[in-house]
């Protein structure tokens, strides 16, 4: 592997997991499979997660104050007889992991997709947590 | 970062020295599993991103090269807060022995998963040869 100092300077994505190695985030509570990346937007959070080979209706997504879970598994492939593995690789198992967000999630609102793979939730915040402005009298 | 992420965590292709890209892009190493059937050996490569018009086979001489270009998925006006995986293309390439039919390489992609189907030549198949004794 060639890289320059320049390469590295100019790719935001490995400076960005080197920096997420070093801090070793745990605002988002465990680092466990699934990857997650999480991106924010003022009031509206949005995460997504590559969890390819998954049956979209075995995705378990719940939503708690201000936390959310995934959950769910991928079956390994079944081999029969006179069947053998040159390489096994491919991640199998069941999985959970959860995510805490900065403000608390208007369960109602949250939507999800599942395309090609990779899961997108969206999670907008609930309106009573958002800051209110006072007005003086 | 713990030990079970290290196994899940994607590889970054590797390049020959001297050689660069030219698409501004990162490109990955997919996981793959290989298994031997009977009758033809099934690669299961993890593509996420990837659909069936945007991966690409191609078959040079022994050289199987699968090619998986995706869109990063980035959610507009969005600022990435927490980042555990990398977004970027996907390559691998594998030799292929003269036991694979090559005029019959199936190829599929569901859920983000490539299935190769690669058909071993008649001559590969194992043939099971009787044995009988001394009638």
């Amino acid at each position: 592997m060639t890289t320059t100092y320049l390469e590295r300077l100019l790719d935001p994505w490995r400076e960005l997991d080197r920096m997420n190695r070093l801090l070793n985030t745990d605002s988002c509570g465990g680092s466990e499979y699934p990857a997650v990346n999480v991106w924010i937007n003022g009031d509206n959070a949005v995460i997504t997660s590559e969890i390819p080979g998954i049956d979209r209706e075995t995705i378990d997504i719940s939503v708690s104050g201000n936390t959310v879970s995934l959950s769910g598994s991928r079956p390994a492939e079944e081999t029969g007889e006179e069947e053998s593995y040159h390489r096994r690789e491919l991640w199998h198992g069941m999985f959970s992991k959860t995510v805490r967000l900065p403000f608390s999630i208007d369960a109602d609102k949250v939507k999800a997709t599942y395309r090609n793979g990779v899961l997108r939730i969206s999670l907008p915040q609930l309106e009573a947590d958002k800051p209110k402005k006072i007005n003086i009298n | 970062m713990t030990d079970t992420l290290k196994e899940v965590q994607k590889k970054e292709a590797e390049l020959e020295k001297g050689v660069e890209r030219t698409r501004e892009t990162r490109v990955y190493t997919p996981a793959v599993d290989i298994i031997e059937k009977k009758n033809d050996i099934v690669v299961f490569a993890d593509m996420p991103g990837v659909d069936e018009n945007s991966v690409d086979i191609t078959l040079e001489k022994d050289l199987l090269t699968i090619y998986g270009k995706i869109e990063p998925e980035v959610p507009e006006n969005h600022k990435l807060a927490v980042s555990e995986y990398g977004m970027g293309d996907y390559q691998r390439t594998f030799t292929l022995s003269d036991e694979i039919d090559k005029d019959h390489i199936q190829a599929t992609v569901r859920d983000g998963v490539l299935r190769l189907v690669l058909p071993k030549a008649e001559k590969a198949k194992t043939k099971k040869i009787p044995v009988t004794g001394n009638a």
